[in-house]
Formats: structure tokens, sequence, C-alpha cells
């Protein structure tokens, strides 16, 4: 009694020190990177954030592929639409057949909260991050593809055959499966995914990417303000990409 | 006689002793041994010593914590060997038989599948940690 007593106390004076030490070194680099950085390398991916995406289908161009090609450019895609080629964001056309109105909208990884790729996945490959990012830990990935016939948004990709000057950021290769990564890559050094930075540079504004989690950001004041859907809500995989104006 | 034996002993042990003494690739002389391309600065990012014995150990945990974690630390990261160690005369640590990471692992029949994926030369501007702009602070301005 006495003795576990004794230990939960040093394991407290333990974590306090801990806790003093980490507040020390931390001080610098916290005043630091808040001016320039929200987030130190050191810190890593944290629940406190859920990055997600409003995309708004009224502002979004028939035949506008700006952000595909941004898409293409940062992440070392080949641009090409067969069935073997990786794509990462496609243009979806969707007409309505009684009246014939179109619509136009960018579809890749929902980012789901409940992501069915993770569930299926035999390695632990197909994860998501603490900040809800969807991924596929190329480490691990046997490329078996159960999470590409798991997805319902028909997002990811296998990459068949050898590649060649891969982006030194964006590493990719034969035998695994990939997707939209939200160009974690940017994201992790507080830029936007390319495909936003496309959408506005090009001032299209139709997609806004934030934290969801942050009242202040413009996606959680946007998805406020505005009705939305996810697409398949029926399916219940609360998606961090919404959509407006379907 | 006796006492040239003793002396034959002696040496032998004063041999070993200066082989096992000698920094690892200067101790067998006559034995081929691969040239390793000295990296740029003056030193590695741990006591060269143990980055002959460790590197992959260091690479496999920071593979780790940057994929799954999201850690974005510099020190012991891939992109950054490959900035250092590439080579003067192809740019790469991998390309050419005497490329750094090539040479050393040629000499010891290891096969690495990185270079699938990663890119064995640098990036060609390289990444500031600090991007004045489009920022996501600046982005929670823009919608209003
Ligand atoms: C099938 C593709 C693939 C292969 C093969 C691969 N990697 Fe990676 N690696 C990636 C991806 C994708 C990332 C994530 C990049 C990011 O988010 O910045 C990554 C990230 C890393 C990182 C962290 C980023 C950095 O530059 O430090 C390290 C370290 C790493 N890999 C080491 C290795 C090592 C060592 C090997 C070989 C044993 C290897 N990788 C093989 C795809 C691959
Ligand atoms: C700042 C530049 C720099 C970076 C970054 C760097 N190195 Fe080095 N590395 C060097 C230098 C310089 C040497 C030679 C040191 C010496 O001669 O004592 C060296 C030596 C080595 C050696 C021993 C080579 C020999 O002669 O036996 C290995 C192995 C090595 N580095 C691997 C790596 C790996 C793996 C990484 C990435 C995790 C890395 N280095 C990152 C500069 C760097
Ligand atoms: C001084 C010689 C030397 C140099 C230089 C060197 N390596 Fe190695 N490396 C080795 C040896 C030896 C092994 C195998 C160790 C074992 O099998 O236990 C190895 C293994 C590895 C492994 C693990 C392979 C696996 O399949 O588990 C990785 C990853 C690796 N090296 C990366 C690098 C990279 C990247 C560089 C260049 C920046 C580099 N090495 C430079 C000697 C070297």
């Amino acid at each position: 009694m006495s003795e576990s007593t004794n230990t939960e106390s040093s394991r407290r004076d333990f974590l306090k020190a801990g806790a003093l030490v980490a507040g020390v070194t931390l001080g610098p680099g916290v005043l630091f990177y808040g001016i320039a950085h929200s987030r130190a390398p050191e810190e890593g991916a944290s629940s406190a954030k859920r990055w997600g995406m409003l995309i708004d289908t009224t502002k979004c161009g028939d035949g506008c592929n700006d952000c595909v090609t941004a898409c293409n450019t940062e992440n070392g895609l080949s641009g090409k639409t067969g069935p073997q080629d990786s794509q990462w964001i496609r243009k979806v056309d969707i007409k309505d057949l009684r009246s014939g109105f179109v619509q136009s909208l960018p579809m890749m990884c929902q980012h789901c909260e409940n992501p069915p790729c993770v569930d299926v996945c035999p390695t632990g490959a197909s994860m998501k991050r603490a900040d809800g990012i969807v991924l596929v830990d190329r480490h691990i990935c046997i490329g078996c593809r159960y999470c590409m016939m798991a997805c319902p948004y028909k997002a990811r990709s296998f990459v068949h055959e050898p590649l060649t000057d891969q982006n030194p950021e964006v590493p990719r290769g034969k035998g695994c499966v990939e997707s939209c990564t939200f160009c974690v890559q940017r994201v992790d050094r507080d830029e936007q995914p390319a495909c936003v930075e496309a959408c506005n540079t090009k001032s299209h504004q139709a997609m806004i990417f934030g934290d969801l989690k942050d009242p202040e950001s413009a996606v959680a004041k946007a998805l406020k303000a505005y009705d939305s859907v996810e697409v398949r809500a029926d399916m219940g995989l609360n998606t961090g990409v919404r959509y407006q104006g379907i | 006689m006796a006492s040239i034996r003793t002396w034959m002993r002696l040496a032998l042990l004063a041999g070993a002793a200066m082989i096992f003494a000698a920094p690892v690739l200067e101790a067998s002389a006559g034995v081929d041994l691969p040239k390793i391309e000295k990296g740029k600065g003056e030193k590695c990012v741990e006591e060269t010593q143990f980055m002959r014995r460790n590197h992959m150990e260091l690479l496999k945990h920071h593979r780790d914590e940057t994929m799954r974690k999201g850690i974005r630390t510099t020190k012991h990261s891939l992109k950054k060997c490959v900035e250092c160690h590439a080579s003067e005369k192809t740019g790469s640590v991998a390309a050419s038989k005497d490329d750094f990471c090539a040479s050393c692992h040629r000499y010891a029949s290891v096969k690495l599948d990185c270079w699938d994926c990663h890119a064995t030369k640098p990036m060609k501007k390289p990444i500031q940690v600090a991007q004045p702009s489009p920022r996501m602070d600046l982005a929670k301005e823009s919608v209003k």
C-alpha cells in the first residue's frame, strides 16, 4: 500500500518535472512560431484540429479544371485519366435528366471521420491522422486494394507502373495505393492545399479549407452560415469535405 | 628459442591491438573498401561512427514520426540526408554506383526500396519553414 503511494507520488513528481522542462523548452519555440507558424515542427498533428473543406458548387465552373491541374503539379501526377492512372481529385458533372441542369464539382478523398478504407485495411497502412487527414502509410501498404473497393467516393488510385522524378516532398511509387492527402506537406507548414490555392488565385473562390473545430476559421463560419451536405450522408461517415449548392 | 616465440606472440598481439584500435574503415588495409564521398558541411547529424551503424534505425523512426504523427523536424529527415549527401557529379545519392548511399550499400549487399518513391536528388528550391503567404490566418479573414 505504502509502496504504491510512493510510486504514485514519484510518478507525479516526474510528470511535473517533465511539464516544467517542456514549458521551458517550448517557451521560445511558442513565441517564435506564434508569429510565422501555428505549430512547431516537433509538435505533430493534434486532435484539437480537424481539417476540412467546403466546396461551393454554384461557383465551380463546368469545364474548369484548375484544381485538378494544381493537384497534379503539386503531387507529381501525370494528369492522364485512364483506368490505371492516378487521380487524386477529379471533376464530376451531374445532370438533372428532366431539366437538363448541369452541375460540376470536384470529387476527392472526403477525409471521413469514420473512414471505411481504414476499417478494411489489413496492415494498418490506411490511417487517419489525429487532425483528421486520412492517409496511406505507403511504408506499410501491401497494395491489396481493399481500401479502393471500400471507398464510396472512388477516391483512391493504385500505382501500376514504376515512377521517376517524383517531387521530393511527395514520394510516390509502384505497388501502393494513394489518394488526396489534403497536401499534408503544405498543410503542415501552414499553407493551403494546392487545389484550394489555385481555385482562390484564379478567383473562383469555390473552395474553403481550414480547421472545422476552430469556430473562427473561414470554413467553420461558412459551414455555420450556409446549408451544406455530405455526399452519401446516409452512410454516416461524417466527411471532412462538404458541398454547398447540390 | 623460447624468446623468439614470445616475441612473435607479442608482435601478433600488438598487431591485433593496432587493428582493433584503429578506426574501422582504415583497419583492414588491403581489403577493398567502398569509396564514400564526404557529405556537405562539417559533420553529420550524429557522430559519424554512430551514423555508420545506426542510420537505418534513425530513418525508420523518423519515417513513422512524420508519416503517422505529422512531426516535421528535419534532423533525421531523409530529405536532409539527400541534401547533404547528393554527389557533386550526379546530383544524386543513388544514381550511380559511386553515389553516397549506393556505394556503401552495394559493398554491403543492401538493397533499398526507398528510392522507388523518394527522390534521390534534393529539392530544386529548398522549402522555407516560414512561408509569408498564403497562410491559414489570412484565410480566416477572407470570408466575412
Ligand atoms: C511506396 C512509397 C514509399 C516508399 C517505398 C518509401 N517511402 Fe518513405 N515516405 C513515403 C511517403 C508518401 C511519405 C510521406 C511524405 C510526407 O508526408 O511528407 C514518406 C515519408 C518518409 C519519411 C519522413 C519524411 C522525410 O523526408 O524525412 C522518412 C524518413 C521516410 N519516408 C523514410 C523511408 C525509408 C528509409 C524508406 C526505405 C526503407 C522509405 N521511406 C520508402 C513513401 C514511401
Ligand atoms: C549537414 C549535412 C549532413 C546531413 C543533413 C546528413 N549528413 Fe551524413 N555526413 C555528413 C558529413 C559531412 C559526413 C562525414 C563526416 C566525417 O567525415 O566524419 C557524414 C557522414 C555520414 C555517414 C558515414 C559515412 C562514412 O564515411 O562512413 C553516414 C552513414 C551518413 N552520413 C548518413 C547520413 C544519413 C542517413 C543522413 C540523414 C538522416 C545524413 N547522413 C544527414 C553530412 C550530413
Ligand atoms: C557506411 C556505409 C553506409 C552508408 C554510407 C549508407 N548506408 Fe545505409 N546501410 C548500411 C548497411 C551496412 C546496412 C545494412 C545493415 C543491416 O542489415 O543491419 C544499411 C541499411 C540501410 C537501411 C535499412 C535497409 C532495410 O532494408 O532495412 C536504410 C533505410 C539505409 N541503409 C539508408 C541509407 C541512406 C538513405 C543512406 C544515404 C544517405 C545510407 N543508408 C548510406 C551502410 C551504409
